[in-house]
């Protein structure tokens, strides 16, 4: 299996793709994962990874930058139907439109703005950043066989901002941070996580390994 | 629910973890890779490493040791120490660090610290104060930024650069009492409160800790959304879980996963 991790020079990526490779043995896969900024490594993928970190508009106009980038995820994602896994921003992308200092077009591939985040309780601060559990709103591949709810694993967030979707139905699961944080969102063969699964540890490797394996 | 942070902080010369981390058999307690390793093992929710090499020229080998503990680690790791430039950010997020600690560099220029989070994100920009009390007794507690250790006065005022650094874009601010690093006595909690009340973005308390009484305290009573500490991990006198489930005990939410 050929798995993509589109670097468009979005923060390191060294240790997600270390996650990757772990996570890959750890299921038994036999991976061929690539940090790559090739339209023609990414077309051939079986799987596509968007990472992100920084600024939604930011992220854009660092993946557009690369000539042909946009275009061969687009065709991969879209046509082929190859499964997409965004990370952070990443997933952030998957929106209509970001909120962030400026307003800047998503994908449009979960329905939704990428607003900032507004806790009920003013002495929670910002950004939403550490360990928080999940809570599951519609069961999914990507979480098979990991323990979620209060007393579940935890997942590692750092961000100001999130997904607010419009159709309930694409939600798989939320953070509660003074009020509903999108963690996971899934639309079709197109996932993606608010949270660092290269960073979450025994949660974040399970994700992983999950969505080697995802057949949508 | 988000989870209370425990944070040990290792502080690498030349590459090599200064007195080493005792609490396990490692075959090389100097090797901030194993150190972090074992760190990681033992539940620590982040990592940091705090860079002590006097000469800048040396970086290279603290990179390696950054790229090698990303490598391996699944966890969060803040670098910090002799941060001065946006390429220096650039190299260290590039070597794996998730998030840069700024010190001196932004006492010295503010604009640094909006550069760099214009650059790189809030998110990753924590911007790291060494305080010391200047009031007398019985005058309204202050504190202002000292440098170099400690040792050297800036006659800024805490409070109000942790307030413009984060209107700048710092994401986390990691306070040291001057006064108590090193004491065991328990960090300075009116300070931690002071200015935990005074940022919206979360405070790392740091400098005193000799029991874990005193990180249950940085939290519940300073208002610190993380604890870093070293030594009393570093020596064995409590594991990462220990601290974790005495805070937990003492009601802080803490993330306790197998």
């Amino acid at each position: 299996m050929r798995v993509a991790i589109l670097d468009y020079g979005s923060g390191n990526l060294r240790s997600a793709e270390k996650a990757f490779e772990r996570a890959a043995r750890e299921h038994d896969i036999r991976a061929d994962i690539r940090v790559t900024d090739d339209p023609e490594i990414v077309r051939v993928s079986d799987r596509v990874v968007l990472p992100g970190v920084g600024a939604f508009a930011d992220c854009k106009r660092g993946l557009e930058r690369v000539p042909g980038l946009r275009e061969a995820l687009m065709e991969t994602v879209e046509q082929k139907g190859r499964p997409f896994l965004g990370i952070c921003v990443g997933m952030q992308l998957m929106a209509d439109f970001g909120r962030e200092y400026e307003v800047a077009e998503g994908f449009g591939w979960i329905s939704g703005d990428v607003v900032r985040l507004e806790p009920s309780d003013p002495d929670l601060k910002i950004p939403h950043m550490g360990w928080n559990t999940l809570r599951v709103l519609s069961d999914h591949a990507l979480l098979k066989g990991i323990e979620t709810g209060d007393g579940g694993l935890h997942a590692y967030f750092v961000h100001s901002y999130h997904l607010g979707a419009k159709n309930r139905g694409d939600v798989v699961a939320e953070a509660d941070y003074g009020g509903p944080v999108t963690a996971i969102v899934a639309h079709e063969n197109r996932a993606g996580t608010q949270f660092h699964p290269e960073k979450s540890q025994k949660l974040g490797l399970a994700l992983i390994g999950n969505f080697l394996e995802w057949a949508p | 629910m988000l989870k209370a942070r425990v944070i040990p902080c290792l502080d690498v010369k030349d590459g090599r973890v200064v007195k080493g981390v005792q609490f396990v058999d490692l075959i090389d307690a100097g090797d901030p890779v194993e150190a972090a390793l074992a760190y990681d093992a033992a539940g620590a929710d982040e990592l940091c490493f705090l860079d002590i090499t006097a000469s800048h020229e040396d970086r290279g080998i603290l990179l390696d040791a950054v790229t090698r503990t990303a490598e391996h680690c699944f966890m969060p790791l803040t670098v910090g120490g002799g941060v001065r430039t946006v390429e220096d950010i650039r190299v260290l997020l590039r070597a794996g660090a998730d998030k840069v600690s700024i010190n001196t560099a932004a006492v010295k220029d503010r604009a640094f610290v909006k550069a760099a989070a214009e650059k790189y994100g809030d998110q990753c920009i924590v911007v790291a104060i060494d305080a010391k009390r200047v009031s007398a007794d019985g005058e309204p507690l202050r504190w202002e930024i000292f440098t170099h250790g400690g040792r050297q006065s800036t006659g800024i005022d805490v409070l109000e650069f942790a307030e413009e650094v984060v209107s700048l874009g710092a994401g986390e601010i990691l306070l040291t009492s001057m006064d108590r690093d090193g004491t065991k006595a328990g960090y300075d909690i009116a300070l931690t409160r002071a200015v935990a009340d005074s940022v919206h973005v979360p405070v790392i308390a740091s400098g005193g800790v000799g029991d874990l009484d005193h990180l249950v305290a940085g939290i519940r009573d300073g208002g610190a959304t993380a604890v870093l500490a070293a030594s009393i991990f570093h020596f064995g006198q409590h594991t990462i879980r220990e601290a974790k489930e005495y805070m937990a005990e003492a009601g802080i939410p803490m993330r306790l996963d197998p």
